[in-house]
């Protein structure tokens, strides 16, 4: 027995356009207070993996932390299309940072 | 090190000890769980990393083929092209255990295996553009899924060496000492009563002796 998950992307229209092709669930949002309840709705229904523009992750960074500790669903931030923030090595330092106390990176 | 407000009694004592063997027990292991759960993350940091700006890079190329197809064509277009997408993908999830904590592993199932038939247009009103945007954007997916994978398993096990470490901690650095330091106590209270005990009846020896022989 196996449950399938949905997996979900939120970003601005023209970053996303293309994943919807793809056959993943997109929801637009232009700002980071529309994609916060986007997150938040998401999380309840069973999405195992939403994927969330740099941008927009800058902005709900306290809605994202508050699912780093659970199973579902995995936050990732990926670059908009404006280009890399560096937010999403960020994160990465930041859980480095968390389990090692320094950052050894 | 403040100690524990305990009676100095024999007692006591016996279940202090019993108790700080489990401590240091307890804090060797959590202290080897420690050291391998790190082990394990930093082997998964290091993947993560290396997954994570390759797959940064390729969705930047990916982004900046679909603004060329943006460009091109209108967005109503665009739009129309890409309303019904042709593809699913429908996700399962299996967790598995790395020293206890569950991460989860990815499995997906595409309704469309072929890869050259994921476009949900005809060929005719859209540019050739769209096309090789798309064709970037789902060799990239398979990674972008695995990029999911590990870097929950990061997050996860970022919060469990936390929470380990916390632990050995606490345990080293508060519990052990204040243990140790009523263990101590209680052994000095229990030396010093018994000298008490001791010299009072010596003296009282004493005292015993001279009333026998007053003469002697």
């Amino acid at each position: 027995m196996q449950n399938t998950y949905k997996i979900a992307v939120i970003g601005d229209r023209d970053s996303i356009l293309g994943f919807r092709a793809l056959g993943l669930e997109t929801h637009f949002a232009d700002t980071p207070e529309q994609a916060g309840p986007i997150l938040y709705r998401l999380a309840r229904e069973e999405t195992a993996v939403v994927y969330i523009t740099e941008d927009l992750a800058n902005g709900i960074a306290e809605d994202i932390d508050r699912y780093k500790d659970s199973l579902t669903p995995a936050v990732i931030l990926i670059p908009g299309k404006q280009g890399s923030l560096g937010i999403g090595m960020a994160s990465l330092k930041s859980a480095v940072e968390r389990a090692v106390g320094a950052d050894i990176l | 090190m403040a100690k524990l407000n305990v009676n100095p009694t024999r007692m006591e004592l016996t279940r202090l000890k019993i108790r700080i063997r489990t401590a240091r027990r307890g804090h060797k292991l959590l202290k080897d769980k420690r050291d391998e759960l790190m082990k394990q993350f930093l082997e998964i940091m290091r993947q993560n990393r290396i997954l994570r700006e390759r797959v940064e890079s390729s969705l930047m190329k990916a982004h900046s083929s679909f603004s060329v197809a943006a460009a091109l064509m209108s967005p109503e277009m665009l739009e129309q092209a890409l309303l019904y997408p042709k593809q699913s993908v429908s996700l399962g999830m299996n967790s598995k255990n790395i020293m206890s904590v569950n991460v989860p592993e990815y499995t997906y199932k595409t309704k469309n295996d072929d890869k050259a038939d994921i476009y949900p247009y005809g060929f005719a009103q859209t540019s050739g553009e769209l096309d090789d945007a798309l064709t970037e954007l789902s060799d990239v997916f398979e990674e972008l899924l695995e990029l999911a994978q590990i870097e929950k398993a990061m997050q996860l096990l970022a919060q469990e060496i936390e929470k380990t470490r916390r632990r050995v901690n606490a345990l080293e650095y508060v519990m052990i000492p204040q243990l140790e330091e009523t263990i101590r106590y209680i052994t000095m209270k229990l030396d010093e009563n018994e000298r008490g005990n001791l010299t009072r009846l010596m003296k009282v020896k004493d005292m015993m002796l001279q009333q026998a022989g007053y003469g002697q």
